[in-house]
């Protein structure tokens, strides 16, 4: 699969994930972000820089218990909660904000 | 899946122990096994690994893939932690016969003699080797 941003095309997997990390960039992360439905939004991007920060630091997309407790120490108790992740991110947040961050799908996640 | 792998039944939480022995690269064991692990940790168990023999050189700081163009994903075993997975044993004898030490590994470890580490596995409901 792949999809076009601007022009230029990237290559995904078949569920829409990039397969390059290097590819992504803001205007990716918001066709990635319209293929889902979602309208980024500034708490939409928090969430997305936080993942691409864990992954740079560990290499990993995050299981989504994991995520939760780490942004919760890293943005406070009322978002490191499953409820407000899951408002941003209806269908996910490991599956569609690691997709949207343009990491692989999370280890883990079926 | 034998009996002893069976997580669901009535909640009981098992000792699991995977074992490392191989060198991080060259292989997949490493990898794959670390991916285990992180999988293991959904299913609220008694987790710890064990490193022995080249396998102490998955911890060690420092490492470099580019020439061998792997990733290089020793920084995910720093990741451990916060998937709750806190007990990481190393081999002793290992390690010396490597002239590694505690100082040259990138976690926090618990450092045992080889009578020590046969005595962890021996208390473990399931031990996978990797």
């Amino acid at each position: 699969m792949a999809l076009e941003v601007n022009g230029k095309t990237y290559e995904t997997d078949e569920e829409g994930f990039l397969l390059n990390l290097n590819d992504w960039n803001e205007d990716v992360a918001k066709a990635l972000a319209q293929g889902e439905n979602i309208d980024m939004t500034e708490n939409h991007w928090e969430v997305i820089n936080f993942l691409r920060e864990y992954y740079n630091e560990y290499q990993i997309a995050p299981a989504v218990r994991v995520l939760t407790k780490a942004i919760g120490k890293k943005l406070g108790p009322e978002k490191g909660n499953s409820k407000y992740l899951y408002d941003l991110f209806p269908f996910g947040p490991g599956k569609q904000a690691c997709k949207i961050a343009g990491l692989p799908k999370p280890t883990g996640c079926i | 899946m034998s009996e002893e792998m069976d997580m669901d039944e009535g909640g009981t939480v098992k000792k699991f122990m995977f074992v490392n022995r191989k060198a991080p690269y060259g292989t997949i064991y490493a990898l794959e096994g670390l991916e285990v692990v992180l999988i293991s940790a959904a299913f609220d168990q008694d987790v710890s690994l064990a490193f022995l023999d080249d396998g102490v050189y998955e911890l060690v700081k420092g490492q470099n893939t580019k020439a061998v163009e792997m990733k290089n994903f020793s920084s995910t075993y720093r990741a451990l932690e916060g998937y709750d997975i806190e007990k990481l044993y190393v081999e002793r004898e290992s390690l010396e016969a490597r002239g590694l030490s505690e100082g040259d590994l990138l976690v926090d470890v618990q450092i045992l003699s080889a009578a020590e580490m046969g005595e962890m596995m021996a208390a473990q409901d399931v031990v996978i080797s990797f």
